[in-house]
């Protein structure tokens, strides 16, 4: 079997792919990429299935050598020293990939044509980080096997994608089923104010910084099922926007959700980024 | 039944208590409308979880509306025993607090059948409420940063057994050895939704 040996992990490295939907039901949430769009772009460009995993590097720095002559390709945030960004290209056995850290946008996606064939955990590849399921995050002299091609490689030279950009992000606001308990001058702050991503943002969520959100209902909220994309208000009234790794339930109102599609983008903020929510 | 609005793939349905929400997601489970997928009961609510390439959120809400509920069913029949050392740090607390002695608390713990209702708060971990008796129980003021796993504990009017080590704020009654989440077993998670539980008293 055809193998990719990791040098150096980088700041966090972690296996992805498309989660584990469906489990919600004992407790289990559903994980996968943080930027859906680029790992599935990943894929494609190598001929994988949707489901195959990539790796998602965080703020550049893996370095792998491939133990046989392997298609790979990275998408998302772009890094110094990849020569195969949004545009596949042979990695020859014996030779290393090194992410540099990338000028803007925070995760990498890499592919290699046959996916990433760690073991799965409970139908899934994925590290969830909250969870404590999935392979753990990688580490320097990890052997990663590579499987069997599944698909024809689509022979794009190079995808026209924009990178991830670095300066502010505006994504579209939804109602959350809690909307209703800001009050009504916090439910237009939320939408017209400018956030900034903390440093204590993760895979798990964005905690956003900014004007602090005024309660109109203080009752405490029975916990209750919530998914990527939402806003959540906690007592200290600074909004955490979650993420693929978020809880199955949370105790904390959701005041808003931002749309689906737009969290991808989300999940390549880095801290001291801004963000604004348009309804 | 309120259908509240939960971005561009969900719908949380929130309902009037536990039984309803159970008999609700009694049936959505048995009968999927197309393009769900993923249900979250929890205490008041369905959280309804749609591929947005497959369905629309008008159509998963009118279908969830054409539901009829179904009282009294369950997810699974299965039962699972639990062998109890009750030997919790909190079982004195729990006793002042329901008026009664350390040996009754257990006797009413062993006594009655719990169900799972929900999961959430950690992979496997079950909210199990009782058929019968009066559990309210107020969370620690404080939370201990490390309850050690098999942990069994009271909240809210729920039992529960730690699947991991974790932090906690839920009063400690006592502990097993059973792995009730266990990656090499199938299925890994023991406390399903709708899984009947007796817990056993052994020393």
């Amino acid at each position: 079997m055809s193998v990719l040996t990791v040098l150096a992990p980088g700041p966090l490295t972690t296996v992805q792919d498309l989660g584990r939907p469906g489990l919600a039901g004992i407790g289990v949430g559903r994980s996968g990429a943080c930027d859906r769009a680029s790992a599935a772009l990943a894929n494609r460009l190598v001929g994988n299935e949707p489901g195959a995993a990539v790796l998602e590097a965080t703020l550049g720095g893996l370095v792998l050598r491939a133990e046989a002559d392997l298609l790979v390709v990275t998408t998302g945030a772009r890094c110094p020293g990849s020569a195969v960004h949004d545009a596949p290209g042979l990695l020859r056995a014996g030779t290393t990939l090194a992410l540099g850290t990338p000028p803007a946008g925070l995760r990498t996606y890499l592919a290699v044509r046959g996916g990433v064939a760690v073991e799965r955990v409970l139908g899934s590849r994925s590290t969830d980080l909250l969870a404590g399921l999935g392979p753990p995050a990688l580490r320097a002299g990890d052997v990663l096997p590579v499987g069997p091609p599944t698909g024809a490689v689509p022979g794009i030279d190079v995808a026209p994608v924009p990178d991830p950009p670095g300066g502010e992000v505006t994504v579209r606001l939804l109602p959350g089923p809690r909307t209703d308990w800001l009050t009504a001058a916090a439910q237009d702050v939320l939408g017209s104010a400018t956030w900034t991503v903390t440093a204590e943002s993760n895979r798990v969520g964005l905690r956003l910084d900014g004007p602090r959100l005024e309660r109109r209902v203080s009752d405490e909220l029975p916990s209750e099922g919530l998914v990527r994309g939402a806003l959540q208000v906690p007592p200290s009234g600074a909004p955490v926007l979650f993420l693929a790794d978020a809880p199955v339930t949370g105790g904390y109102p959701v005041a808003g959700y931002v749309a689906d599609d737009d969290v991808d983008r989300c999940g390549q903020l880095r801290p001291g980024q801004t963000l604004r929510l348009r309804r | 039944m309120r259908v509240l609005p939960s971005g561009s793939t969900a719908l949380l349905v929130e309902l009037t208590d536990l039984d309803e929400v159970l008999a609700l997601y009694a049936a959505l489970e048995e009968d999927r409308p197309p393009g769900v997928v993923d249900l979250v009961p929890a205490a008041r609510t369905v959280l309804v979880v749609t591929d947005p390439a497959a369905t629309t959120l008008d159509a998963v809400e009118a279908a969830v509306r054409r539901t009829a509920p179904r009282p009294g069913r369950r997810a699974t029949a299965e039962q699972v025993e639990v062998p109890v050392v009750y030997d919790g740090e909190d079982l004195d607390d729990v006793a002042a607090h329901l008026g009664v002695d350390p040996g009754e608390v257990v006797r009413r713990h062993t006594g009655t059948e719990w169900t799972v209702a929900f999961s959430g708060f950690a992979p496997g971990f079950g909210y199990l409420t009782p058929a019968d008796g009066a559990w309210d129980l107020p969370r620690r003021p404080s939370p201990r940063t490390r309850v050690p796993a098999g942990s069994i504990a009271l909240a809210g009017g729920f039992t529960g057994v730690y699947p991991r080590e974790s932090p906690g704020g839920w009063q400690l009654v006592g502990h097993t050895d059973l792995a009730v989440f266990d990656l090499s077993r199938e299925p890994a998670a023991l406390l399903r939704p709708g899984v009947r539980v007796r817990f056993v008293a052994v020393s």
